[in-house]
Order: structure tokens, then sequence, then C-alpha cells
């Protein structure tokens, strides 16, 4: 596909308390990339990517903030939180690995697959967690 | 086959979905009440067979590109899922047969 002239950028804040909103900036990134022309099958792996990132968000760190931008041939998504941090990023990659409660469970999230999924949908992925600072986590997806 | 005739062979109810949802192609389908082992495995346009009713359900539906959620076993939505798939036209669709039933009528469909 054609490139744009700019980079497209845009920022979306996850809020940390909200499960009924959760998915919010994940949407709103599969609307502006459905309407940047993206193809569908990419869509949908950075929706999954993002979608997976911001559960994770609320679950773990009271929300962050979310930035996606498109150069016309490669999707990124950078999540940051000021959360707990994760402390072996290795371990929560694997699958059915999880720290979430009960109550979590019982909303159909703790299933250990989250960050599994944003691995397999993402063609690059990198972590970098400080314990009781933050992660930020960036996900690339080529178009 | 459309969504509408899926819903027609299995007699499910139609809770929610406008013509244009009801018209989406179904080409496959996936069971489960896990949103992330939903939302990684799901196939692209399958009919997703549930007892989870809360509105996540919707969120990942709309974001997996899920055709449409056949609630199992006479589950109801709660009111937040069912305004949201209304806004967002997912079909939900309601049987009060098992996920074992339908999946099996599902697949029997499809293949």
């Amino acid at each position: 596909m054609s490139a744009p002239e700019h980079i497209i950028r845009e920022q979306y804040t996850v809020d940390g308390d909200d499960f009924q909103a959760a998915g919010g900036a994940s949407s709103a990134m599969k609307k502006l990339l459905r309407s940047l022309g993206v193809p569908p099958d990419a869509i949908r792996r950075a929706a999954i990517c993002m979608y997976e990132g911001e559960i994770n968000m609320v679950i773990h760190a009271n929300g962050g903030e979310a930035e996606v931008t498109f150069d016309g041939g490669v999707i990124t998504m950078t999540l940051r939180d000021t959360g707990p941090g994760i402390p072996d990023p290795e371990l929560a990659l694997r699958e059915g690995w999880s720290t979430a409660t009960d109550a979590i469970r019982d909303l159909g999230f703790g299933a250990g697959m989250g960050m599994p999924n944003m691995k397999r949908n993402a063609d690059e992925m990198t972590i970098n967690s400080v314990i009781n600072q933050g992660t930020v986590i960036v996900m690339t997806i080529r178009v | 086959m459309t969504v509408q005739t899926l819903a027609e062979k299995l007699n499910l109810t139609v809770l929610s979905g406008g013509a244009d949802a009801l018209n989406r192609e179904v080409t496959g389908g996936y069971c489960g009440d896990l949103l992330s082992w939903v939302m990684g495995r799901a196939p692209q346009n399958g009919a997703w067979i549930t007892i989870m009713s809360n509105v996540n359900v919707a969120a990942v539906a709309e974001l997996a590109d899920i055709s449409c959620v056949l609630l199992a076993e006479g589950v109801a939505p709660d009111a937040a899922l069912l305004s949201r798939a209304a806004a967002e036209q997912i079909p939900l669709l309601q049987s009060p047969e098992a996920a074992f039933t339908l999946a099996g009528k599902l697949y029997g469909l499809l293949r």
C-alpha cells in the first residue's frame, strides 16, 4: 500500500478502574487503522495485541497510556504504565501463567493467555519493566 | 452461511444485530468462556459459543472479527452487554441448548 505523507500518531488513555470500558483504545485504534486502509488481517492482529495490553493495564497497573503510530508500513503500539512491574517477563509470556485474582477470573480474564497472545500476534515485541516503577511494552506489526 | 440463516437453522433467538450484521458470513466456530483464549484462537468470521454474558464479550467479538455470539444454556446477557452489542451491531443469539449440542449442530451445518 502507498505510504502516507507523514506518520499518523494517536494517544489513548486506559482507565484503570473500568472493566466496562476496557477495549476502548483497541476499538478506537481499529477504526483509525480501517480509515487508513490498513489490510484487515493486520488490523485484527493489532487489535488483539492492543486489547490484551489494555486488559493487563486494567488488571495489574491501574491503567496507563497507549500510543499508536503508523508510517504506512509498520504499526507500532507503545503501552506505558506506572504499575508494579513484571518480575519475570519470561514467565509472564508462558501460556497459562497468571497472577490475576479470582474476581478477575470470574469476568473471563486471567487465563494466562494475554501476553502469549500479544507475542504471537505482533511481529516484534519488547518488554521493559522495572519493579515498583512500571512497564513499557512496544509491539510492531508489519502491514 | 449468513448469521440469519444460522439463527433460523438452530432456532436461535436474535437479541441484537441489525440487517447488515445478520447478513455477515459465518465460516467457522469456537467454543469458550476464557476471553483471551477466544481472542487468541477464535477464527475470523466465526460463531462464538459461550456462557459468558458480561460486556467484555462485546469487546472481544468486535476486536477479533467474530461474526456472532451464541449464548448457550439459556444464558441471558447482562444489560451492559446487550446495550453495547446493540450499539455496535454485534449479533447476540440465544439458545436453551448446551454448548456441546450447539457446537455439534454448527459443525454439521458448516462442514
